[in-house]
């Protein structure tokens, strides 16, 4: 009897919450319902993974379904070999990306620390944060030209003959050996003055009295960037460094789809590129959806273990 | 003769400092410079080589045939058109989920905002995305351009984290004028966020600017609703020599663009400034925020 009263109550109370709060639930669920819809539901498409489905069979359950046909398919055959392949070329492009990126911006940042003139420093910053914001079909356009001959305007062809280095153009697009190289210099030159910003913030927050004491003990320059500055940002190149593991997989998409063709295929297609091809293009929608439930399923296990990591090491978690 | 010697290292470093930073901001600049010569050369002129920094032969014919073109006429004003609803009804709908968001007091506080970030994370994958489109008959419509980014995670936190540093005292008061939720979030809240939303505001209007994907996967077939950063890339896939593998082949603008004395290579430098122009326009105001920005999204509970 009483406990009966005090559930009434609650119960009472809970929606007399709800109807107190009924202007906030109004402006935020129908947001959530349309959240649901455009980024949960299309979860339920991965049972596309397990039927071979064809896109003229309107009934979802008419569909045939085929157990784990779809996964073995893409490991094995001709299908496995390309697909290996791409995970590799996918791999070895975004982890090429990341350390020359990494490398590049901390040294960037290193270097422009050292500009006394503030003028200059902010000339140089604003014209390197600037193709940041270029969409990538221009940058996969301007990165075309630069790597044509000298008659189409390939100015590192140009560069490279006036420097005497070679004697005929080199024919960047047609030779798989450069694409990796091109696809991590593309991203450096659109990415590299924008990832210093960070590093930038990070080392105007380093205590001035630092490089004092160490002036007084006459350390020379480098002795105070190895000492003082890298040790200082350390925790933000780590967490930097945590956070882009759960993007591994991400290589990026417009530079291997542009400049990527017949005679470098091999080097070029990855994950993303696979699955255009074998989903849009070719209509096999279910060996296409098992591609990219592979690369989700293993991106949200790095950020699981990055989060892990991340917190081991005492640092804020990401999720 | 120490201080010599380091006056002597400081002179050499800060040279060559300099010098490698001057080689660096030409190696940024220096492509877009060349396009703009090359839009502002003479086409048949271009075809010899040689053009750097400067036009040979000065010519607008480049961007005469390019405004000439409907598909890039058209192109131009969809895209302008997309990135205009986009950024409306992005920033609306993002802030008042955010202001609901910030309230302690609501009840599915927790639960949604879990919901919402964890979005950020995983994603279902290209075919199922596309099939839930085509499911919704939005293939080939503007809407596809819109609807599906009304909201975005990382926006949301951002604007949540700025309406927390709001004084609660604020909103209390209008409440006790009795203002509802949704006068307090229209007539207080979005004035006052009024520095925020502007940086976010720029980010998705140069995120929408520069969006071709959406185009090139449900518009393709729809020549009315294509949007410049696409009619770009299928010049780019035509005039590739070596682009066997692409999807675009020839396409009406090169072919249009070859029967006026100008060439693919110089239509494709035109229409690669005609895009590049708005975000170059909107870049001052950007860097006087994007720093802000930034360190905005880095505060995160």
């Amino acid at each position: 009897m009483g406990s009966g009263a005090a559930t009434n109550t609650r119960k009472r109370s809970f929606w007399s919450v709800v109807s107190g709060q009924r202007e906030l639930i109004l402006m935020s669920v129908p947001l959530l319902l349309y959240k649901v819809l455009f980024s949960y539901v299309p979860i339920g498409g991965w049972t596309m993974a397990f039927q071979n489905f064809k896109p003229a069979i309107r009934t979802w359950y008419k569909q045939q379904w085929v157990g784990f046909d779809n996964f073995v398919k893409l490991f094995t055959g001709l299908n496995g070999e390309r697909f290996i392949r791409d995970i590799g070329n996918t791999l070895a492009q975004s982890l090429l990306t990341l350390v020359l990126g990494y490398v590049c911006s901390i040294v960037l940042a290193l270097l422009l620390n050292e500009v006394k003139n503030i003028g200059f420093k902010r000339v140089v910053q604003n014209i390197t944060y600037m193709p940041h914001f270029l969409s990538w079909i221009i940058v996969a356009g301007l990165v075309s030209t630069a790597l044509s001959v000298p008659t189409s305007g390939g100015i590192i062809n140009t560069v490279l003959m006036g420097l005497h280095i070679i004697d005929t153009p080199i024919l960047f697009l047609a030779n798989p050996g450069y694409f990796w190289g091109i696809v991590a210099g593309s991203h450096l030159w659109k990415e590299l003055g924008w990832n210093t910003i960070i590093y930038m913030a990070a080392i105007t927050a380093i205590d001035p009295a630092l490089y004092e004491a160490s002036d007084m003990d006459g350390a020379n320059r480098y002795q105070k960037m190895w000492n003082i500055t890298l040790p200082c940002i350390k925790s933000t190149i780590v967490i930097l460094l945590i956070m882009s593991i759960g993007n591994v997989l991400e290589a990026g998409f417009e530079i291997q789809y542009f400049l990527g063709n017949g005679l470098i295929v091999e080097k070029s297609e990855t994950i993303d590129i696979f699955v255009l091809r074998y989903g849009i293009q070719m209509g096999n929608f279910s060996l296409a959806t098992v591609a990219g439930m592979f690369k989700t399923v293993i991106s949200i296990l790095l950020i699981t273990g990055a989060n892990f990591i991340s917190g081991k090491l005492g640092e804020e978690k990401l999720i | 003769m120490k201080t010599k010697n380091l006056d002597l290292e400081n002179i050499i470093f800060t040279t060559l400092n300099t010098v490698f930073l001057v080689i660096l901001a030409a190696a940024m600049v220096y492509p877009l410079l060349n396009t703009l010569a090359v839009s502002l050369n003479d086409g048949m002129d271009t075809v010899r080589g040689g053009i750097y920094l400067w036009p040979r032969i000065f010519s607008l014919q480049n961007f005469r045939v390019v405004f000439h073109m409907d598909t890039i006429y058209t192109a131009f004003f969809v895209s302008v058109g997309k990135t205009i609803v986009i950024v409306a009804t992005n920033l609306f709908f993002t802030s008042m989920l955010a202001y609901t968001l910030s309230r302690r007091e609501y009840i599915f506080n927790k639960p949604i905002t879990v919901i919402f970030v964890l979005t950020m994370y995983f994603n279902a994958g290209l075919i199922p995305n596309y099939m839930l489109i085509k499911n919704l008959n939005l293939l080939g419509t503007f809407t596809v351009y819109w609807l599906p980014n009304v909201i975005s995670a990382f926006n949301l936190i951002v604007i949540r984290t700025y309406i927390k540093t709001i004084p609660e005292s604020l909103i209390e008061s209008a409440k006790i004028d009795g203002a509802g939720d949704f006068r307090v979030f229209m007539q207080i809240i979005m004035p006052l966020c009024v520095p925020t939303l502007a940086t976010i505001a720029l980010f998705v209007a140069v995120g929408s600017w520069n969006s071709w994907f959406d185009t090139f996967l449900y518009n393709s077939s729809k020549q009315n609703l294509s949007t410049l950063q696409y009619e770009l890339q299928k010049l780019l896939a035509s005039t590739l020599s070596a682009g066997g593998a692409q999807g675009g082949g020839a396409n009406s603008a090169a072919q249009s663009g070859a029967s006026n004395a100008t060439t693919p290579q110089s239509i494709r430098a035109a229409i690669t400034i005609v895009a590049a122009v708005p975000i170059l326009i909107v870049y001052p105001f950007l860097q006087k925020y994007f720093v802000s920005g930034l360190t905005i999204g880095g505060v995160k509970e």
